[in-house]
């Protein structure tokens, strides 16, 4: 068996959602978008595959808003081409199979949390029932609420309502869960799972790589406009994390960095702190040559560290 | 895979009814957002009624009582379009609401249709209201066919005032919005007749007068009562209509402008 399809075989296993009619949703074809002197995007290409949930992985103003804006037909590229659902964005008949939910800082207040899901649901020709919609979002208890006196989460909760209500086939989510608690983030990534689980094609921004891990099947990641890397959540930790190794030890650092996948070395104090692909390899090594060797600790890289060095790295190597 | 392969199965024909909901639930809830955001909805009809109570009842018996009634209901559409139209879409855009009503497939139609609309509502609750308190406190008489046609002047006035009230909220932020429209609409009022006739005003202020949309519009509804400069009426229809081309031009000028720029 080829290796390739081990690799499909472990993608689908882990992700049931059906890759096989991976038909093109969406696509951003070597769009690039100028604001001013600001590039916020330069020649980047996007595409978005039926029943699969992306996450576009980045820091702020990496062009993850900007990629969705245009995805919406909110705005225009200054070169390339948009294409969502076979048309133009801007067309009517598309934007009736498409849900969002965008960074908004406030909503108009004096509206009821189902009188606003009501109205949205108008705007679509087969939409959820109300009912539906308040139990996706978990909205049951707070419906008649004055959207104005909800709380951050509850918030986000009734957009991601009213991203879903319309029935989509595909549904962009930009930082779904900023400025949430780690319960509530929890509660909307279940619904995240839920409408991926539904076999609706989701495109999520996020700067955390723990969400685009927990979420997506696919990450982009993307910084200064310009794509970094793409894979799938293993593939992509894999770039970015490695192992952390940790200990006390009488070799030469510069001996280390020669070691096998040794990515890099550096003083913690009296300690030494390697980060390395393949921790056992440079274990096995140092234990060898050093028997003085102690305080021995290895850990996972943090994965925002971690992904804060591939994006810097980056912005480096693109200077 | 071809690169335009793309799922699309044909939408459902979207009919008649889809958008008469729409159209129908879009004006219900933003007619209902109004009345419930006080600060909006006490004020436009508040002013009204506040001012015809202080100098309408005052004048009781005399031609103000009955000028005021046909004035103020000018000033309240003016108010209820710049503050509802401009404000309100000033603000929703500053806040991304706006944006996110673009990305759904709402009509545009319907948004602007059912602001126009809302605000066109709460000119007729100031009319309803200033009648009543003219005929119960201002001792004024007048007939029904009068009154539907203050209603009438009054609903088509809301249309060159939503013209303005858009391209006020294209052009000015919305933490200066409140400010900016009061010093468009305060001197606008005072020199139009709406506080009191145009021929009591200083002389020059009188120079400047039939330059202002406001002024046309009061002579429209003063007609009514009797109270028009004399003149035909048609040269104030004509300038309201060329004004709210004049605004909806501008307006889109800088619309499309700035979605180019986008």
């Amino acid at each position: 068996m080829s290796a390739t399809a081990l690799i499909a075989e472990a993608a689908t296993a882990a992700w049931p959602t059906p890759l096989s009619q991976s038909r093109t949703v969406a696509r951003l074809h070597s769009v690039t978008k100028r604001y001013g002197q600001v590039t916020a995007l330069d020649n980047f290409s996007l595409e978005l595959r039926s029943g699969e949930v992306v996450a576009l992985l980045g820091p702020n103003g990496a062009g993850k808003t900007t990629a969705v804006r245009l995805l919406l037909g909110l705005i225009s590229p200054d070169s390339g081409s948009v294409r969502v659902l076979g048309r133009d964005p801007r067309d009517a008949d598309a934007r009736t199979r498409i849900g969002a939910m965008l960074q908004v800082s406030r909503v108009p207040e004096m509206l009821r949390v189902r009188e606003h899901i009501d109205l949205f649901s108008s705007y679509y020709p087969n939409p959820l029932p109300t009912a539906e919609v308040l139990r996706i979002a978990k909205l049951e208890g707070i419906a008649d609420q004055m959207f104005g006196k909800l709380s951050g989460g509850q918030k986000q909760r009734a957009l991601f309502g009213l991203a879903v209500c319309g029935n989509p086939d595909l549904v962009f989510l930009d930082e779904p869960t900023v400025g949430m608690d780690i319960e509530s983030r929890r509660a909307l990534w279940d619904q995240i799972r839920a409408l991926s689980a539904g076999g609706k094609t989701v495109l999520l921004t996020t700067h955390y790589l723990e969400e685009a891990d927990m979420l997506a099947n696919r990450i982009v990641v993307i910084n200064k406009g310009k794509l970094l890397c793409e894979g799938t959540p293993t593939e992509i930790k894999h770039r970015v994390s490695g192992r952390r190794i940790r200990c006390i030890t009488q070799l030469d650092p510069d001996f280390l960095t020669t070691l096998p996948s040794v990515v890099d070395v550096h003083q913690d104090r009296e300690a030494v702190v390697i980060l390395a692909e393949h921790p056992e390899k440079v274990v096995r090594e140092m234990l060898l040559r050093d028997e003085t060797l102690h305080g021995l600790e290895i850990s996972a890289a943090a994965l925002e560290d971690a992904f804060l060095a591939l994006t810097s790295d980056a912005a480096q190597a693109h200077a | 895979m071809a690169t335009n392969a793309v799922a699309v199965s044909a939408p459902r024909p979207l009919n008649l009814g889809y958008y008469a909901r729409i159209f129908r639930k879009e004006t219900q809830y933003e007619f209902i957002r109004m009345l419930r955001t006080r600060a909006f909805s006490l004020s436009v009809i508040g002013f009204p009624v506040m001012f015809y109570l202080l100098f309408g009842s005052s004048n009781r018996h005399n031609m103000f009582a009955r000028y005021l009634m046909p004035s103020y209901s000018c000033m309240g559409v003016v108010s209820a379009c710049l503050f509802g139209i401009g404000m309100g879409i000033a603000l929703e855009r500053a806040q991304g609401w706006l944006e996110l009503k673009q990305a759904s497939p709402m009509p545009r139609f319907a948004y602007l249709a059912a602001k126009t609309i809302s605000c066109a509502a709460f000119a007729l609750v100031i009319v309803a209201a200033l009648v009543t308190l003219g005929i119960t406190l201002g001792g004024v008489t007048l007939t029904a066919v009068e009154a539907l046609k203050l209603a009438g002047v009054v609903l088509t006035g809301s249309i060159p005032f939503t013209a303005m009230g858009l391209l006020v909220a294209l052009l000015v932020p919305a933490n200066a919005g409140p400010g900016v429209i009061n010093l468009i609409y305060l001197p606008m009022s005072f020199a139009s007749g709406f506080w009191m006739p145009v021929n009591y005003l200083p002389h020059w202020l009188q120079v400047i007068t039939p330059a202002l949309p406001t002024y046309h519009l009061a002579q429209l509804a003063l007609n009514i009562f009797g109270y028009a400069q004399s003149g035909s009426m048609l040269i104030h229809w004509e300038a309201l209509a060329g004004f709210t081309l004049l605004m909806l031009g501008a307006a889109w000028i800088i619309f499309t402008r700035g979605e180019a720029k986008a």
